[in-house]
């Protein structure tokens, strides 16, 4: 009850700032809770059109009525939303760590096995710092560079001001808001995410990443991704880092949105590392992401690569909807589970257009008392003459009370559609460790390098600076599985 | 260098290292030889400290240092090597990778400077040449898809860079014809100098043609029976082992 007074309360504040009444944008919080007029809240701050506006309104009364999906193999309690907050303007500098001595010493340990250079350790964990950081002139030049050939990398926000009627013609279009409850949440309250457009044949000159966004921070909880390669243009993706990130909200339930027009290619590449919880299952995020690429254009291509090693529960597949005649999407995937980490993850591929083929190669890595489940769909459509799909997923089991499940649909309605399925479960074995230990090699060394050796189709399609530090992190999220 | 002493060990309970003894000095290659289920193997993986085998008695020192209470990277860091007698297949690592982090890994231990990629391919592909190994196998992942001839070559790259100071070769010579024995001898025998020792484990003589030893022992029911030179292996080889397993039954 306390919340609701809380609201109306602040709804009063947003009708005064309507008329026209001054207000700090910096230092508003919206309280505890979520209603129709926290939505319009967000909405008022982000100084929305009316249109968009009236989308969240909707997506947010369609919420209201949709189940919690619960098909997943992943067990968590029921989600309290309102005990969230959905808006929060981003932190003053007196909240924050003044310095990185202030800063969990488990975190910075981390980085150092990165090799994260010091400043960027400042960035991430959050500190405050006056001086500008050399990624933010890094990020000048970058979009110097981008605004040349007439690239558009921006926050979503800054989209919706700038270039409305791709925002409008996009958004939502590949994950319609009613999609499912979680989507539909990140659709009523999407604080920020980034915007790309690649005109017309262009290849997009460098690899496009949300590190190098500037305004990217706060934006984890209920981030929403828009990118359009139109004709003929190329572009890779870079999502997340290696790092962990420092976030106090549970609940992360982002939307990434793809599409490919005709000869037009998207390469997205995910490195999830968000707190998992600690070695008891106490804490850690619920990653529950909406992620769905369509190859509307002929000849298109989207290719997913994902390396998931962080959250308490992850809940996430990138699809590809293959519209376009010969379009092509591709899935790479690595899931790493360790402690009390739970992760149900996959991809579904749905071929409408001739001749369109997909290839998925799945990774599951499981230790500690961890489970990890791979949950794919291919459906071929009637008219998908032609159509093709490869899928292999293997999981790799460390220890024994870790689990390992794959769960494969495959729904065909063209007789000349071809379909490979492979799958394999095995187990790091003794035999292997102590092959490796002697010959000098630690012990945890040997699980990491084991690990990466099963990974290794899946690495080879990481952008190599991000491969490398990839490599690293499986050892890492490893740490304390063996021995 | 190696001073092995009254050791028994168990393995599942039983009892199959039954007061071994044996000293091997710098610069000597020994043949151990004996029946199978006499204890060769579990030799091998006790002085490496394979998980399972546990030492209820005695004491192995190996440069002066009882070695039994160290983890086996840390003796392979001391210097200790065994060629495996079924090496592991560690499928998508790379053979190179796979050297590249044991190499370090030594270095590390020893605390030497870790190589970098540049000075590590240069001593590689010396290596290689010296063994007449095709580079090609460097890139394959780790015994992914080897011939046992070719399993056991791979044992003697990985020996000839990690340049051990006792190497301990497990019945190298099981399941290689006459062509892979003699390439693996060779590598072998390019390893000898006065610094390192070996330890050859084997079934039978024929190995011993090619790697000739200082000493041979005989293996038998967990202890050494007899000890002698190279010719005690010809006489094994006539007469068999028979006087030695009912000997002490």
């Amino acid at each position: 009850m306390a919340a609701t007074v809380e609201t109306v309360e602040q709804v009063r504040g947003i009708e005064k700032y309507k008329y026209g009444f001054v207000t700090d944008i910096e230092t508003e919080t919206a309280p505890k809770g979520l209603s129709e007029d926290i939505v319009r809240f967000i909405s008022a701050k982000k100084n929305e059109p009316e249109w968009l506006l009236e989308w969240r309104l909707k997506a947010y009364r369609h919420w209201l009525t949709m189940p919690e999906p619960e098909w997943a193999k992943v067990q968590f309690p029921p989600i309290d939303y309102q005990d969230s907050y959905y808006y929060s303007a981003p932190k003053s500098p007196e909240d924050r760590p003044k310095s990185l001595d202030e800063v969990d010493p488990k975190l910075l340990e981390t980085y150092e096995k990165l090799g994260i250079p010091l400043t960027e350790q400042k960035m991430l964990a959050g500190v405050a710092v006056d001086a500008v950081f050399d990624s933010v002139s890094v990020a000048t030049t970058f979009k110097k560079n981008l605004e040349e050939v007439g690239v558009i990398f921006c926050s979503i926000s800054e989209a919706v001001q700038n270039h409305p009627e791709l925002v409008k013609k996009y958004l939502g279009s590949v994950v319609p808001y009613g999609d499912n409850k979680h989507a539909c949440l990140n659709s009523a309250v999407f604080t920020d995410g980034s915007f790309v457009y690649i005109p017309k044949g262009v290849r997009c000159p460098m690899e496009l990443s949300t590190y190098f966004r500037i305004n990217a921070e706060n934006t984890g909880q209920f981030e929403r991704t828009l990118i359009i390669a139109d004709e003929g243009s190329y572009v890779s993706y870079l999502e997340g880092c290696t790092a962990p990130m420092r976030d106090e909200n549970q609940l992360h339930a982002a939307v990434v949105e793809l599409i490919t027009l005709d000869d037009a290619e998207i390469k997205y590449s995910t490195v999830q590392n968000w707190y998992p919880g600690d070695e008891n299952g106490n804490g850690g995020i619920y990653n529950f992401v909406t992620k769905r690429g369509a190859c509307r254009g002929r000849n298109s291509k989207i290719s997913w690569t994902q390396v998931e090693t962080g959250s308490a529960i992850t809940w996430k597949y990138p699809s590809c909807i293959l519209q376009g005649d010969n379009s092509v999407g591709e899935f790479y995937s690595i899931a790493i589970t360790n402690n009390h980490q739970q992760a149900d993850t996959g991809t579904k591929m749905i071929h409408l257009g001739k001749n369109t083929r997909s290839r998925i190669i799945a990774k599951g890595i499981s230790a500690g008392q961890s489970d990890s489940t791979y949950r794919g769909l291919v459906r071929i459509s009637a008219k998908a003459e032609g159509a093709r799909n490869f899928t292999q997923c293997d999981s790799l089991l460390i220890g024994d009370r870790c689990g390992a499940h794959t769960v494969p649909y495959i729904e065909s309605k063209n007789r000349n559609a071809i379909l490979e399925h492979e799958a394999t479960t095995s187990r790091i074995s003794e035999d292997q460790l102590f092959y490796c230990r002697q010959r000098g090699i630690s012990e945890e060394d040997a699980v990491a390098l084991v690990v990466n050796g099963f990974c290794r189709e899946v690495m080879q399609q990481l952008p190599m600076e991000f491969a490398v530090e990839a490599q690293k992190l499986v050892g890492i999220s490893l740490e304390g599985s063996v021995g | 260098m190696l001073e092995i002493k009254n050791l028994h060990a168990t393995v599942d309970g039983k009892e199959i290292l039954k007061g071994l003894d044996l000293t091997i000095k710098a610069g000597e290659v020994h043949a151990i030889m004996g029946p199978n289920g006499s204890g060769k193997s579990t030799l091998s993986y006790v002085m490496t400290g394979r998980e399972g085998y546990e030492v209820t008695e005695g004491e192995v020192l190996f440069k002066g240092k009882n070695i039994l209470e160290m983890e086996p990277e840390e003796r392979a860091g001391e210097g200790l090597f065994l060629a495996f007698q079924y090496p592991v297949e560690i499928p998508g690592v790379p053979n190179t990778t796979f050297l590249k982090e044991a190499m370090n890994s030594v270095r590390r231990y020893r605390g030497e400077d870790e190589l970098d990629a540049m000075q590590f391919v240069k001593l590689v592909r010396e290596k290689t040449k010296q063994l007449g190994i095709n580079d090609e196998m460097l890139k394959r992942a780790v015994n992914v898809g080897f011939s046992g001839g070719e399993k056991k070559r791979n044992e003697a790259l990985q020996m000839a860079v990690l340049e051990p100071c006792l190497a301990v070769l497990d019945e190298t010579d099981s399941g290689l014809d006459i062509d892979a024995l003699k390439t693996v001898a060779n590598s072998v025998n390019l390893l000898r100098g006065p610094d390192n020792a070996m330890l050859v484990i084997t079934h039978y003589q024929r190995l011993l043609d090619y790697i000739v030893p200082d000493q041979v022992h005989v293996l038998a029911q967990g202890r050494i029976q007899r000890s002698g030179g190279k010719e005690l292996a010809l006489e094994l080889e006539k007469k068999g082992y028979a006087e030695f397993t009912g000997a002490a039954a």
